[in-house]
């Protein structure tokens, strides 16, 4: 999976939300062990400090943790990669929502475009 | 965190033109920074100033703890804007002169790099291109197990894929203790990278922050900043 880095977020934000996708979507699985800082900076092009930053910011949410001899690891604990799902999708909707009602657009109406929309892709 | 260039009240002129004035700066043992100015502004001349070539007219300069001299030159590393290597060499030549010449120098490193970009070390210099220079010599730097790394426009004369190779180089190959300054006016292509930035104008240090804090507080890029303040 790439890495895509806007301009605008603070860079460790936003490999914060990647690596929240990566968990959310498998590619990270419960248990895993994640590569080094330093690997995973040269993979996402970035400094290996904002890449440290991140990782302290994710071990703080519970959702990475270090075994001190062993290496850093994606948290087991299922409850808490459900809940991170949850929030992280709940929070693209509302940007959603937030975009149509902009435009006017009532729950129904929203409702039925999404409908027409998911019908025609099939 | 110790202090790995001190810069105090740093002038120098050249004749009536002012290319520093009252430049006091102080950068932290592992980071990468950008030093940001647009031509003109000052970037290479306190570059030179670190290593020895310029000596400042007023101020103080300490890479860690020392005046520039022959002792701060064993811990710095510096990649000059222009190519200083005598076009006859071979690569391999080009290596060996470095060994002799800096005891930090590994050798392998820069074999292994020169493999990855697939450069032929058998091969003269003057038969290379001018991109193909500039890597050379970035790999020569970037070989050395330097403390501080000051790299005068490396990216300038290369492709993009090569830039991303580049940055890959420096960020995998810096330790810990060890800094990097890179002075670029191509932003957009090293932001990412950067730990902070530093902006001169005219002469003077405009500002000196962590790049996320400015993201942070101005919602912007570094390049977008870059533009607002050096407009023309």
């Amino acid at each position: 999976m790439q890495w895509e880095l806007n301009t605008e977020k603070p860079v460790y934000l936003q490999l914060v939300e990647q690596i929240q996708a990566k968990i959310i979507s498998g590619i990270y699985k419960p248990g895993d062990k994640l590569p080094s800082v330093r690997d995973l900076a040269a993979q996402a092009m970035v400094n290996p400090n904002t890449m440290q930053r991140a990782m302290t910011e994710l071990e703080r949410d519970g959702l990475v943790y270090t075994n001190r001899t062993a290496g850093r690891f994606i948290t087991s604990d299922e409850e808490l990669i459900k809940q991170l799902k949850t929030e992280y999708i709940a929070a693209i909707v509302q940007d959603f929502l937030d975009k149509m009602k902009q435009l006017g657009l009532g729950s129904d109406e929203i409702i039925s475009y999404l409908n027409i929309i998911i019908e025609n892709k099939k | 965190m110790s202090v790995i260039l001190e810069c105090k009240s740093l002038t120098k002129k050249f004749g009536s033109t002012t290319a520093l004035f009252n430049v006091n700066l102080s950068l932290e043992r592992g980071k990468i920074i950008g030093l940001l100015g647009p031509n003109g502004s000052g970037k290479t001349t306190l570059i030179k100033i670190i290593n020895g070539l310029l000596v400042p007219d007023t101020g103080s300069i300490k890479i860690a703890g020392m005046n520039p001299g022959v002792e701060s030159k064993k811990i710095v590393s510096y990649l000059p804007e222009k190519t200083y290597l005598p076009d006859w060499m071979k690569v391999s030549e080009a290596i060996s002169f470095f060994k002799d010449f800096y005891g930090d120098f590994e050798e392998k490193r820069a074999y292994d790099m020169l493999h990855r970009l697939n450069l032929d070390p058998t091969k003269r210099l003057k038969t290379l291109s001018k991109g193909t220079k500039e890597k050379v010599q970035l790999i020569l730097v970037m070989s050395r197990r330097a403390n501080l790394y000051c790299l005068d426009e490396p990216i300038g004369g290369v492709d993009p894929a090569a830039r991303d190779y580049i940055l890959n180089t420096i960020i995998t190959n810096y330790d810990e203790n060890a800094t990097v300054i890179i002075s670029t006016h191509l932003i957009a292509d090293i932001e990412n990278v950067l730990d902070e930035v530093v902006f001169i104008k005219e002469g003077s240090l405009v500002l000196h922050a962590p790049v996320d804090e400015i993201r942070e507080k101005e919602g912007k890029s570094i390049d977008s900043l870059f533009r607002e303040v050096f407009r023309c």
